[in-house]
């Protein structure tokens, strides 16, 4: 050290600064805490609200009987409920395969190729097509050919919104897999696809795992794309090709009718979903964190 | 048992970096071999293009011929039959972070198709033993992650891992330099052991460490291979100024 003069004075003998970077310390914490807190006000509040408005009308009839006629008090959503369970099954069974392999295409084997540009920039606008044109071009591409409303239509729209995102942050998680792990299996004569499926794409599956679930609670609620594919249905059934109950649909019928019963029904009705979502994707993550090991991050 | 490589006019590239030029070197069977030199004289480089790595990279290509026992590696169509035969350690330990221990040193063998369980129990059992490991880890084998050990154990693991589908040839390319002095000693004793049955060519920026572990030492400069002879006699007696300036601290 050739000069000293330059050099700022020790900590110690600033201790007049010290009441202000407390002050500052404690503006900035709570700063952090009212983001925080802003954040999850409206989650609060609309689940309060609907466990306020909703919880009332469950009861066990809600979760075993279907829809009565206009003028008949009670009746409940299981055909919704059941409905939904069965859209969402054929909508993950199509999208997750698909935005999963669209996003390992992407990530590992097309990096800089035109096709996987392509396939990013579509992902993109497909992610912010309005759901409500899904479900008219699901309607002129299977409804109307197929001449009826079906559960089938209803998965296929739901599955197609779910691509985008799990294509995008299948591809996000695949990239952030550090280079010398993918080094550390071709070093070990591992040929390439066994690499990316065995070991990138495992050391990603957290956030895979994450994205499908994203995906997947995202088309949970979604109404506008089933109107014209899956119509809705006051019955049981549990035929694809037959029209099809959901509980977005049902609440979205209540929510407009001009019955008080219906209306309870419908708030019910959200509240379950909202519950259904939760769990869903709650068991989901318990089940896929069961295999991870100590120490692994 | 190990086998010699013998190399011949070897050209790497990175884009239009030329880093490697017409290097010409015969490594001996069942011995060590340390390469040093500077950071970014191409040592790292040329191990990599010993087992192919090299080409791994988008922009890497190259040139020449290079014969690990009877096999010239650049005329097979694959590269991962060579990867096998030729055991690879970085720098920075990389164990498979979502795989135990035990998942960890197997899945060399898994990821080629192996299913037998009595068969894997024993060679990760041996491999970790040769990796001097076994008694450090063998109640946590399943239960612990690769990524939960320490940072010397890791490189370790992932010794045992390369020894696992038993390769001829060890390349370590700078195994040491991430680790403390306690574990580059383990390493180190490691390198002596293995040494009687593969052959090993490490890259150290540690010249006491090649002094102690190789039998024969490069010294790289600017993508040249500026001399290669017994560790001794370029360490006590270089023939090559440049080398002589290199060991005596001089520049580098």
């Amino acid at each position: 050290m050739a000069s000293t003069t330059a050099m700022p004075p020790p900590l110690r003998a600033r201790a007049s600064n010290r009441f202000l970077r407390v002050v500052v310390n404690h503006l900035a914490t709570a700063a952090a805490i009212g983001s925080t807190i802003l954040v999850m006000a409206p989650l609060i509040a609309i689940f309060a609200y609907l466990l306020f408005k909703g919880a009332s009308s469950l009861n066990f009839a809600f979760f075993t009987q279907v829809p009565k006629p206009v003028g008949e008090l009670g009746g409940g959503m299981a055909n919704s409920i059941l409905g939904s369970g069965i859209l969402l099954a054929i909508a993950s069974l199509m999208g997750v395969p698909i935005g999963i392999a669209g996003g390992i295409y992407i990530a590992e084997f097309g990096r800089n190729k035109r096709l996987a540009n392509m396939i990013r920039f579509t992902a993109d606008v497909l992610n912010g097509v309005p759901s409500i044109v899904m479900g008219i071009a699901i309607y002129t591409l299977i409804v109307v050919p197929q001449k009826h409303f079906s559960a089938f239509a209803g998965g296929v729209a739901l599955g197609i919104m779910m691509i985008p995102t799990i294509t995008r942050t299948t591809e996000e998680m695949l990239l952030m897999v550090p280079l010398n792990v993918r080094e550390a299996a071709l070093g070990l004569g591992v040929p390439n696809w066994r690499s990316v499926l065995s070991i990138t794409l495992r050391t990603a599956s957290p956030g895979v795992i994450t994205g499908c679930m994203l995906a997947f609670a995202r088309v949970a609620g979604e109404t506008a794309p089933l109107l014209f594919t899956a119509l809705g249905n006051q019955f049981w059934s549990t035929n694809v090709n037959q029209p099809i109950a959901a509980l977005p649909l049902q609440i979205f019928v209540y929510a407009l009718s001009p019955y008080d019963d219906w209306h309870r029904l419908a708030w019910a009705g959200a509240l379950v979903l909202i519950v259904l979502i939760v769990v869903s994707v709650a068991l989901v993550r318990y089940v896929a964190g069961r295999g991870v090991l100590k120490g692994a991050s | 048992m190990g086998v010699a490589i013998e190399v011949s006019d070897l050209n790497a590239w990175y884009g239009t970096n030329h880093t490697l030029q017409s290097i010409s070197l015969k490594i001996p069977a069942n011995h060590a071999t340390a390469l040093i030199g500077p950071s970014g004289c191409g040592k790292s480089t040329f191990v990599r293009c010993l087992n192919r790595m090299h080409e791994t990279n988008p922009i890497g290509r190259v040139t020449g011929t290079v014969r690990v026992g009877q096999t010239d590696i650049y005329a097979q169509s694959s590269p991962v039959e060579i990867r096998r035969r030729i055991g690879m350690v970085f720098q920075r330990p990389n164990p498979f972070p979502t795989m135990s221990i035990y998942d960890n040193v197997a899945s060399g063998l898994r990821l080629n198709g192996y299913r037998n369980r009595k068969v894997l129990d024993e060679v990760v059992e041996r491999s970790l033993q040769q990796a001097a490991l076994w008694d450090e880890v063998k109640n946590d084998l399943k239960k612990k992650s690769g990524a939960s050990l320490s940072g010397g154990q890791q490189q370790r693991l992932c010794i045992a891992r390369a020894l696992a589908v038993d390769p001829e040839v060890m390349l370590m390319d700078e195994p040491a330099s991430a680790l403390d002095p306690v574990s580059t000693a383990k390493i180190e004793d490691l390198i002596f052991q293995l040494k009687s049955q593969y052959t090993i060519v490490i890259v150290t920026h540690n010249m006491q460490q090649a002094a102690r572990v190789a039998e024969n030492t490069g010294f790289f400069l600017n993508g040249k291979l500026v001399e290669f002879d017994a560790t001794h006699k370029i360490f006590t007696n270089p023939t090559d100024k440049r080398t002589e300036d290199y060991i005596t601290g001089r520049f580098g």
